[in-house]
C-alpha cells in the first residue's frame, strides 16, 4: 500500500495500472521484537490482514479455532502466527516464524520472534538475516528492559535500521506527550548503540491505525509515515562495496576441459580479467569467465550464485575463498569475536568446536573473555562457560589458517556458527571483530582496540584481578592470559628468537 | 557461448532470457546456494519430486545450480498410484528430456491390502501411501538429505520450519527442538541414520512461484490451466472424473465445465476450481485477486487444525 494508493485523489491510478506488481528491489527482511503482550503477533497479523496476505479459508480456520472474534469483529491475529500446537496451547510464541506479505512497491519477509527472555537465542536467529528491526513498546508501559535487550541484540547482529512501534496508543487516549516521551527515550538508547536510522510511529495494531492505513482522525498531531510507508522506504543491505569474496561451495568438472568454482558472491563484484587470490593458499590467478545457466555474464555482484572459471590450473577446493587482489580479508590463527550462546550446555572455555563460516568448516578452540550485561549494556569480564542466551566476547584459536572479514565490514564472511562435536547441534552464532596478532607472549589486537598491556598470570590470580573494579574500568587497556608457570616458560623459550 | 563450455557436452543448453527482476533473482540465488551446499555436504542427497508446480520450479533451480554439470542426485517420486494420469505422463517426459535419474516408489501395502483413498479415508490412506511410502523409499535409498519444495507461506507449521530441517533416524520432526539457523550458514552435520529435509523454496510465495514459472518459461502439467473437463462434485470439492476407478455415489453425476487445479496431488483428494485461466498470464491475473489459499483444495489439510504439523512430525514431507 503506497501513500498514493490510499489518498483519494490518486485512486484512479492503481486501477489503470496492471495488477502484476513489478518490484524493483529485493525483498526487505525484517524482524519484530518486543516484550510479551506488547501485541507483536497482533501487529503482524494486522500487517498480513491489511495487505491481503490472509486468504478467506485461512480466516475461516482462524475464526473456527479462536471460537469467536474479538470485540472489533476481527479474527484473533495471534492465532495466525502461532502455528505450533504447543504455542496454541500455551498462548505464547516459542519459535521464529517466517511470514510473507507484499505491497505494490516491494515484498517483505518477516521473522516473528518470541518475546520471552528464555528465547533470546531465537531472536538472534531472526536478527541474523534482517535488514530492519521493528521494536514494539506498549504505550502504557513505555520502554521495558526487554525492549532494550532486544534493541541491543539487534544492533549486535548488525541491524542498522530501527522502527519503534509505540503500540496501543488508543489506550492512552492518543496522547502525543506519551508518544514523544517514549520515542525520545528510545532514540537516546538507540543512539548509544550506534543506530542512527530510527523511525518512531504511534499506532494501534488492533485497530489498524498507522500500520497500513494512516490515522489522521485519531492522531492529527502525527504527520510521519505509517509502518508500511517506513518499511517501503527502508534500504536493503548490500555488501557490493569492498573486496570481492567467493566462498567456494563446490568444484564442477563436467568434462576434462572445464573446471568451474561454484558459490555465491559474498562481497564486492567480479568481471573477466580480474586478478584474484585463492585463500588460504595465496595462489594468484585471473578470472576467465563467469558462467551461469542463462548466459555467460560479463560481471557478477554480491548475492549472485555463479560459477567462476580461472585462466590457469590451480588448486582450489570447497572451503577456499576466492578474493580480489586488492582489499583482501584477514587470514590468521587467532581472532576476536562476539557470539550468542544458543544451547543449554553453553559455550565452554577451551572446548574444541566445529566452526562453519561460508562453505568452510574447521576446528576451533574458544576462550570466553567477557560477557554483555544486557540490563546495563556493559561488558563484564567473564572467562568461564557462557550460558545459554549469553552474549560474550571470545578469542578463537584455529589449528589451520582461517579467513575472515570483520562482521561490520561483511555480514557473510564475518559471520560463523559453532557446532558441538558431541551433539552436532548448532551451539552459537558469532561475529568476527578483528584478527589477533600474536608474537610470543605479547599480544596486540589489530583493531579496533590498538595496543594493550598483556599479562600472563596463573588462572586463580587472573580471576582475582579481573574481578576488581579497577581492572573493569581499564578493561580496554589490558589483556589477561591465564596460564601455568610451565606454560609460560614453554611459551617464552619457544618465542625466544622472536623477542 | 565460449569454447570451454561448448566442449563439455552439456545436454539441453540454456537459452537467453531477459534478466529476472531483483526480487525473483534474490530468491533464485538463495535456492541455488542451498542446492549447492547440500550437494557438497551430504553423502547421498535425493530430490523429492511430486510433479507439481513447486517441484517443477525446484527441478529448474537444481539444473541451474549445477550447470554445466548434471544434477548430481536422483529424483524420487512417491507414487500412490492415484495421481492424475497427466502427471505421470509429464513426469516421464521430463525425466527423459533432462537426462535425470528418476526413482519411483510405491508402498506395496497399497496393492496387498487394497488401500485406496475411497476405502480407507484420506487420513489413513495418506499415512500409508504417502508418509510410510516416503520413509520406505528414503530408507531403501540410504539418503541423508532430501530436497523438498515446501514453502513457509503454505501453512502455519511450515512457517516455523528451518531450511535444513533435521530428522531422526525414524524420520521424526521435533518442532520444539529445531537447530538454530543463522545467516545462510547451514549446519549439515548428521550422524549415521539421521537426515535433513532441505527446502530451497522456503522463502517463496505462491505468487513468486507463478511469476518465476512465467519468467523462466518452465513447463507444467497441463492440469494447472483451465480446460473443459469432466468432474464430479463430492464433499464440496470438484473431483476430476476421467479415471475408471472413480465410482459414482448415489446422486452423483459427471458434469462438464471449465476447471483447473491450483495444486496437484492424488486425484480423489484434490479439488478443482472453476476458472477460465487457460494460460500463464491468465492464471497469474486470477491468482492476484484470489481470496482463498491454494491448500483450500486439499482434503488432507482440513482434517483438523494442526493436522499438517502432526503429519510432519510423523515423517510426512
Amino acid at each position: 500500500m503506497t501513500a498514493t494508493a490510499t489518498s483519494p485523489s490518486a485512486t484512479i491510478l492503481p486501477f489503470a495500472e496492471p495488477l502484476k506488481a513489478v518490484r524493483d528491489t529485493r525483498p526487505l527482511r525484517l524482524i519484530t521484537c518486543g516484550s510479551v503482550d506488547d501485541g507483536k503477533s497482533t501487529l503482524i497479523g494486522r500487517l498480513l490482514w491489511d495487505t491481503k496476505a490472509v486468504k478467506e479459508d485461512q480466516a475461516a480456520t482462524l475464526a473456527r479455532d479462536s471460537g469467536g472474534q474479538n470485540d472489533l469483529g476481527l479474527p484473533d491475529f495471534a492465532l495466525l502466527l502461532d502455528g505450533l500446537q504447543a504455542e496454541r496451547e500455551q498462548g505464547i510464541t516459542i519459535d521464529v516464524a517466517y511470514r510473507y506479505f507484499s505491497t505494490d512497491r516491494r515484498s517483505f519477509i518477516v521473522a516473528d520472534t518470541p518475546g520471552h527472555e528464555q528465547y533470546t537465542r531465537n531472536m538472534a536467529t531472526g536478527a541474523s538475516t534482517a535488514d530492519l528491526a521493528i521494536l514494539l513498546a506498549d504505550a502504557r508501559a513505555g520502554l521495558l528492559e526487554q525492549t532494550r535487550r532486544h534493541a541491543t541484540i539487534a544492533s549486535l547482529m548488525g541491524i542498522r535500521q530501527f522502527v519503534l512501534a509505540v503500540n496501543k496508543i488508543d489506550l492512552v487516549h492518543y496522547d502525543k506527550a506519551v508518544f514523544d516521551r517514549i520515542s525520545h527515550d528510545f532514540r537516546e538508547f538507540a543512539l548509544s548503540l550506534g543506530v542512527r536510522q530510527i523511525t518512531a510511529i504511534p499506532m494501534s495494531a488492533l485497530k489498524g491505525e498507522n500500520v497500513v492505513y494512516p490515522a489522521d482522525a485519531s492522531m492529527p498531531w502525527y504527520d510521519g509515515p505509517t509502518l508500511v510507508d517506513a518499511l517501503e522506504l527502508a534500504t536493503v543491505r548490500s555488501t557490493q562495496a569492498g573486496g570481492f569474496r567467493l566462498p567456494v561451495q563446490r568444484v564442477v568438472r563436467p568434462g576434462e576441459s572445464f573446471r568451474g568454482y561454484q558459490g555465491t558472491v559474498a562481497g564486492g563484484s567480479v568481471k573477466p580479467g580480474d586478478s584474484v587470490v585463492i585463500l588460504p593458499s595465496g595462489t594468484v590467478a585471473n578470472v576467465k569467465q563467469i558462467v551461469t545457466f542463462d548466459l555467460v555474464r560479463n560481471a557478477a555482484v554480491a548475492g549472485d550464485a555463479i560459477t567462476l572459471v580461472l585462466d590457469r590450473q590451480v588448486d582450489v577446493a570447497r572451503g577456499d575463498v576466492i578474493v580480489s587482489l586488492d582489499g583482501q580479508p584477514m587470514t590468521g590463527h587467532h581472532f576476536d569475536a562476539q557470539l550468542v550462546s544458543l544451547q543449554p550446555g553453553g559455550i565452554e572455555p577451551g572446548k574444541r568446536y566445529w566452526l562453519k563460516s561460508g562453505s568452510r568448516r574447521q576446528r576451533v578452540a574458544v576462550e570466553p573473555i567477557s560477557q554483555l550485561e544486557l540490563a546495563t549494556g556493559k561488558w563484564q569480564p567473564h572467562a568461564s562457560t557462557l550460558a545459554m542466551n549469553a552474549i560474550g566476547k571470545v578469542r578463537l584459536s584455529f589449528e589451520e589458517l582461517a579467513v575472515f572479514d570483520a562482521y561490520d565490514q561483511n555480514r557473510s564472511t564475518g559471520a560463523f556458527i559453532l557446532i558441538d562435536p558431541d551433539t552436532l547441534n548448532t551451539v552459537a552464532g558469532g561475529m568476527i571483530i578483528a584478527k589477533r596478532a600474536e608474537i610470543g607472549g605479547i599480544h596486540r589486537a589489530d583493531a579496533p582496540g590498538g595496543q594493550r598491556v598483556v599479562l600472563s598470570l596463573p588462572a586463580d590470580l587472573a580471576e582475582q584481578l579481573m574481578a576488581s573494579e579497577l581492572f573493569a574500568n581499564r578493561r580496554d587497556e589490558t589483556e589477561v592470559k591465564r596460564m601455568t608457570a610451565k606454560q609460560a616458560a614453554d611459551l617464552f623459550s619457544n618465542a625466544g628468537g622472536d623477542i | 557461448m565460449p569454447l570451454s563450455v561448448q566442449e563439455t557436452e552439456v545436454k539441453n543448453p540454456p537459452v537467453s532470457r531477459p534478466p529476472l527482476d531483483p526480487h525473483l533473482k534474490a530468491l533464485e540465488n538463495e535456492a541455488i546456494h542451498i542446492f549447492r551446499e547440500v550437494a557438497a555436504e551430504f553423502e547421498k542427497p535425493v530430490m523429492l519430486y511430486s510433479i507439481g508446480k513447486d517441484s517443477s520450479v525446484l527441478l529448474h533451480l537444481a539444473r541451474k545450480a549445477f550447470y554445466p554439470g548434471r544434477v548430481p542426485f536422483p529424483l524420487l517420486h512417491v507414487d500412490t498410484t492415484w495421481k492424475f494420469r497427466e502427471m505421470i505422463e509429464f513426469r516421464d517426459q521430463i525425466a527423459e528430456k533432462y537426462d535425470l535419474d528418476l526413482v519411483v516408489h510405491t508402498n506395496p501395502r497399497g496393492a496387498e491390502e487394497g488401500i485406496t483413498p475411497f476405502s480407507h479415508g484420506s487420513a489413513l490412506y495418506t499415512d500409508i501411501m504417502k508418509t510410510e511410502a516416503l520413509r520406505q523409499a528414503l530408507d531403501a535409498g540410504g539418503y541423508d538429505a532430501a530436497f523438498g519444495g515446501a514453502r513457509r507461506d503454505e501453512e502455519a507449521s511450515r512457517a516455523k520450519e528451518r531450511i535444513y530441517s533435521f530428522r531422526t533416524p525414524d524420520h521424526k520432526w521435533d518442532p520444539r527442538n529445531q537447530r538454530p539457523e543463522l545467516w545462510n550458514v547451514y549446519n549439515g552435520m548428521v550422524r549415521k541414520g539421521e537426515s535433513v529435509r532441505a527446502f530451497p523454496l522456503s522463502n517463496w510465495t505462491e505468487v513468486d512461484i507463478w511469476r518465476y514459472i512465467q519468467a523462466e518459461d518452465i513447463p507444467l502439467v497441463p492440469l494447472y490451466y483451465a480446460a473443459e473437463r469432466p468432474y464430479v462434485e463430492r464433499d464440496g470439492m470438484m473431483i476430476l472424473a476421467e479415471d475408471p476407478r472413480l465410482e459414482l455415489l448415489p446422486g452423483e453425476t459427471v458434469q462438464q465445465g471449465m476447471i483447473r487445479f491450483r495444486t496437484l496431488g492424488c486425484f480423489p483428494l484434490t479439488g478443482a476450481i472453476r476458472s477460465t485461466a487457460s494460460n500463464l498470464e491468465e492464471v497469474i491475473a486470477e491468482l492476484e485477486i484470489a481470496t482463498v489459499s491454494e491448500r483450500q483444495g486439499r482434503a488432507i489439510d482440513r482434517d483438523q487444525s494442526g493436522s499438517m504439523e502432526k503429519k510432519k512430525r510423523e515423517g510426512y514431507f
